[in-house]
């Protein structure tokens, strides 16, 4: 008889029941906040959502009348599968952004009127064996205390050990346990018809969520890694790479295949630095060349020389410049540049186009991602520079964005050396950029560049007014390398032994 | 259709398809009556009709107009004939004609072009020649891809020609690795056999015969002809790998790969003093890496564009030649029939090159079999070549497409991208797949190659890739096949010191030879070596 089994085990039920039920919620939550932004707005949401869900759970259990028992067993197993998947479905369905909203929200319902039906059977069940008094008493404290252990857990063990998709499919083994232990606790409930069946399929959702749990990693090696820092508010799969942009704190990160390209809390540090030490260098600088820098970001610092005649933006992905001119919270970081009458975006692989052009340029800015791929490294080869250095006029100077000097000072200098190889005169400067902490940047001149009585930099021309970054001493000061960025040996790096490659993979990968 | 070939070998049309794709026949696509697909192409080879017409005994009319004269005549417009004919003016010869068959000069360097693309049909790299190979030097210097040379005096090569980072890659037991040996999963005696390998080659590399020459060396005729090193032609490459107690599969395997690559045939095939020329012959002997690669888009049609612009007024298209024969004190005469507007022509030379493959010179030179000479270790293996123009390129997760992509499972050689030296890592390209013919009876790969329908060839060959791209088919907008029946001169055991390649290469009276399969191995810098030698037997 089922008041033969000791009580704790019915209870230990409940806490488990409750703690489940308050896990999908929290993903539920969890998930809509990182993946749509807003989390007041999406906790509110699913809040609300998940708890009418659970009243309609409730109201509908007064329908339930013959099979209490077998009826809980089914909805336990429901349940298993339905929010022990509900995390990687989700996942996968933000891919399809136009009806991702529909499948979260149907999932936190679906998933809250199981829920909702869970402890009104298991009250009934339990009812004729214990003193309805005593009963109302033990199970909601130990509904609630399951609540405590879950939200409790969520955040601090859950999230940070398992990741959102592995908690997911761990409740849903949980749940699917429970209806596999009532199958024998609840024996003298059940008619012997179909109970193998039943508890076969109890077994396979154990096994099928078990399989998911092992092969969790491939689904979330992209998701997890950007995601879960912040919430995402745009993302697209092009043909060249992951662009995803998340929001925090007020402002927005552009992330191009899971690598941070900036944060606009601090990026004005990042291109001031990039784009003013060649342009004061150039007296008037008619003709600007920008490869890389899609964003427009650097495109906007040079628009503050009334000198500039033309701007040539070269960037690979339409898809980058078409959200710098078409996303409005970049298009109104960059100020409109990429729209302005003087800037023509052209989107071909720099290395191809570089090498079919005759016109000359004043200033080139080089913005391209870090050599973290050979198809990008080729960007950073003697023979790129070499191409590039015939596109300048002789009074032309280049900057070139050169990875961390602090973490990958090899990289950084076999940059430098590359750009030395090829005749260029090259001088290593710094800026601290919060997002990215150190960062290293090379300045190059056709001639040899003109310095200050001491061989640092000269600023020959004023810097533009409204800057927030760079004054006349702090941009002299980004050329004075401290102790810990020095040289280091390098190779230069060539099309045919792309070494920087290399080096960037030891370098970054050793983070 | 029951034909011949399947009949001899019991096959049906599948299984032999299957046979050629190294799959099993439930994985060959569009395979079958209900099989199509989206995606057309075009069946190519040079013109056999000529030849085989000549060689049933047919012969043009009498020439209508007087002989033409001429200091030198060159006979045949590939590397070795257009290499002499750039010797020759190098020597202040500038009466001589090239006369060759085909529309476009370059034999099986020949490469093509078409929407932005260029792409080989044939020979596709030449590795950078060392100092000793003077005249090569001088032609890559003249073709501005030697760009100087550094403090040992070895030429450097301009960068935009040396093969790119990340230059190839092993689709091996599911997934892609650099490189060509599959190191993923190799386990510690497979590696300590591969730096065994590869310590016995740097010493053989730098090993040299009682005269002070290298065993191997480019060309071939600088190298050791030693009896030690002759006896090496007298084993298989399969059977020295054995010698030397070298058991590890994937080794032999990346042997196999290397003698089919570069020979079109097995290791078991392979001769094994030609099997470790391959590998030596690249190597300074210093402990220095093999010598780097220098490849184009359009792969050797690049030196081809260059040798044919330097004697453009000299070079005779469409004139495919039915006779050359030595009149004594009269010259030698040579006849040529001018396939677009059917004209023979007669032209008188005091020397003439011979700068085609052997077995034609017993049906082209009157008196030859009087030489005594016989060709019967001569035999030239059948090759395709396939261009795939791709839409875009597969999806890959980590990295991309290498300049060579090899699939282990396969018999055929993988491809090359035609667009790597370019930088354009993205969006359409053409690929060049290769694949040789390997029966030990090359006449058996004739005649399959000649058979199979530009459908059968489609299935092949996406049946091939689709064992690394198993999206492939949909990315195919055209798949065009090439068919070499002798593209190669196979180095089997016992050819290359067998004593009837030696004899080939002297001359006849005024006729000089040249050809790569003079050195028994099919490479750019032999068949160019060749020809400069015959350039300076005229004048000697």
């Amino acid at each position: 008889m089922i008041d033969r089994a000791p009580n704790y085990l019915l209870y230990l039920n409940v806490l488990v029941i409750a703690t489940c039920g308050l896990i999908y919620e929290l993903l539920a939550g969890t998930l809509a906040s990182y993946l749509l932004g807003d989390s007041v707005t999406q906790f509110s949401l699913v809040i609300g959502v998940y708890l009418s869900a659970l009243g309609v759970g409730s109201w509908l259990s007064r329908y339930v009348d013959k099979r209490v028992a077998r009826t809980f067993i089914e909805i336990e197993i429901a349940l298993a599968l339905l929010g022990g998947l509900s995390a990687p479905i989700l996942f996968v369905a933000f891919a399809q952004i136009t009806w991702f909203r529909i499948a979260l929200f149907g999932s936190v319902f679906a998933i809250g009127i199981l829920v909702g039906l869970e402890l009104p059977l298991l009250m009934r069940i339990l009812r004729e064996h214990l003193d309805f008094r005593e009963l109302v008493a033990r199970v909601l404290t130990f509904d609630y205390i399951g609540a405590l252990l879950a939200s409790v857990l969520f955040p601090i063990l859950l999230v940070p050990r398992l990741g959102l998709v592995r908690t997911s499919l761990l409740f849903g083994m949980l749940n699917a346990i429970v209806g596999i232990w009532g199958t024998y606790l609840l024996r003298p409930l059940l008619s012997e018809r179909g109970l193998g069946a039943l508890r076969g399929r109890g077994f396979l959702v154990v096994g099928l969520l078990a399989v998911a749990f092992i092969k969790a990693d491939t689904l979330t090696s992209w998701t997890e890694e950007v995601i879960l820092q912040n919430p995402i508010v745009y993302s697209k799969q092009t043909a060249f790479q992951r662009i995803v942009v998340t929001q925090s704190g007020g402002h927005f990160q552009l992330h191009l295949n899971g690598h941070l390209q900036f944060n606009s809390k601090d990026e004005y540090r990042y291109h001031e630095a990039l784009v003013h030490p060649p342009m004061t260098m150039v007296d008037d600088a008619a003709d600007v060349l920008v490869l890389g820098g899609g964003d427009g970001l650097a495109v906007r610092e040079i628009l503050r020389y009334p000198s500039v005649k033309s701007v040539t933006l070269v960037d690979l992905d339409p898809a980058i410049t078409s959200l710098a001119s078409d996303f409005g919270p970049l298009a109104e970081l960059n100020q409109q540049a990429l729209s302005d009458p003087r800037v023509t975006v052209i989107n071909r692989d720099a290395f191809v186009w570089i090498g079919e052009q005759t016109q000359k340029y004043d200033v080139a800015i080089v913005d391209f991602p870090d050599p973290g791929s050979y198809s990008v490294g080729k960007l950073y080869t003697t023979r790129f520079f070499q191409l590039l250095k015939s596109r300048l006029h002789d009074s032309a100077l280049v900057s070139v964005q050169c990875t961390s000097p602090l973490v990958a000072p090899q990289s950084f200098w076999c940059i430098l050396k590359t750009m030395q190889e090829t005749g260029l005169d090259v001088r290593p400067y710094h800026a601290s950029v919060p997002t990215f902490g150190v960062w290293g940047f090379a300045l190059a001149s056709v001639q040899p560049m003109e310095t200050d009585r001491d061989g640092g930099f000269l600023l020959r021309n004023e810097l533009p007014a409204g800057l927030r970054f760079l004054d006349a001493n702090t941009t002299m000061a980004m050329f004075d390398m401290p102790a810990d960025l020095t040289p280091v040996d390098a190779e230069p790096n060539r099309l045919n032994d792309q070494v920087l490659v290399r080096y960037y993979e030891q370098e970054w990968g050793a983070m | 259709m029951g034909s011949d070939v399947s009949a001899a070998h019991g096959l049906s049309r599948r299984e032999l398809l299957a046979l050629l794709a190294g799959v099993p026949v439930a994985g060959l696509v569009g395979c079958g009556s209900g099989g199509t697909f989206d995606f057309e192409g075009e069946l190519l080879g040079p013109d056999l009709s000529f030849g085989h017409r000549l060689r049933d005994g047919w012969r043009p009319a009498e020439p209508t107009v007087a002989a033409e004269r001429q200091r030198v005549v060159i006979v045949g417009g590939g590397i070795a004939g257009l290499s002499a004919a750039w010797q020759l003016r190098r020597l202040g010869i500038q009466d001589y004609v090239v006369l060759e068959l085909d529309r476009r000069p370059g034999g099986t360097s020949l490469s093509g072009e078409g929407a932005g693309f260029q792409f080989p049909w044939g020979a596709h790299y030449v590795p950078l020649p060392m100092k000793e190979n003077a005249s090569l030097v001088e032609l890559l210097q003249q073709m501005n891809v030697i760009v100087g040379q550094g403090d040992d005096g070895e030429p450097i090569a301009a960068e935009q020609f040396l093969c790119r980072d990340p230059e190839e890659r092993v689709y091996h037991d599911g997934a892609w690795t650099g490189g060509l040996y599959p190191q993923r999963g190799a386990s510690e005696a497979d590696l300590g056999e591969l730096e065994r390998f590869r310590d016995q080659l740097h010493s053989i590399a730098a090993r040299r015969d009682e005269s002070g020459r290298r065993w191997f060396a480019i060309p071939m005729a600088t190298g050791s002809d030693s009896p030690e090193v002759r006896a090496l032609d007298q084993i298989s490459m399969a059977e020295w790998m054995a010698e030397q107690g070298y058991a590890s599969a994937r080794l032999n395997w990346l042997v196999d790969y290397a003698c089919r690559d570069d020979y079109g045939l097995t290791i078991g095939q392979t001769s094994a003093w030609a099997g470790l020329f391959y590998f030596a012959s690249r190597l300074r002997g210093d402990g220095s890496e093999s010598q780097p690669v220098l490849t184009w888009p359009e792969g050797n049609g690049r030196i081809v564009q260059f040798l044919a612009a330097a004697c453009e007024d000299r070079l005779r298209l469409s004139h495919g030649v039915t006779e050359v024969r030595d009149q004594g004190d009269a010259g030698v005469r040579v006849r040529a029939f001018d396939t677009q507007s059917s004209q023979t022509r007669d032209f008188i030379a005091d020397d003439v090159i011979f700068a085609s493959p052997q077995f034609l010179a017993p049906h082209l030179i009157t008196n030859w079999r009087r030489s005594g000479r016989t060709l019967q270790s001569f035999r030239y293996g059948g090759w395709v070549v396939a261009n795939l123009w791709i839409k875009d390129r597969p999806a890959e997760e980590h990295g991309g497409m290498c300049w060579d992509n090899v699939i282990y499972d396969s018999r055929a050689l993988g491809y090359v991208t035609s667009t790597h030296q370019t930088g354009l890592d993205h969006g359409a390209s053409v690929l060049t797949w290769y694949k040789p013919l390997l029966d030990d009876d090359p006449r058996v790969s004739r005649t399959e190659l000649m058979r199979l329908s530009w459908r059968d060839w489609a299935t092949v060959i996406v049946s091939d890739l689709q064992r690394a791209h198993p999206e492939i088919a949909a990315l195919i907008r055209r798949l065009d096949v090439m068919r070499w029946g002798h593209a190669m001169i196979q180095p089997r055991v016992g050819f290359v010191w067998g004593g009837e390649r030696e004899a080939a290469a002297q001359s006849l009276g005024r006729i000089h030879f040249a050809g790569t399969d003079l050195s028994g191995v099919a490479l750019m810098e032999e068949a160019f070596d060749r020809g400069i030698q015959a350039a300076e037997k005229c004048v000697s």
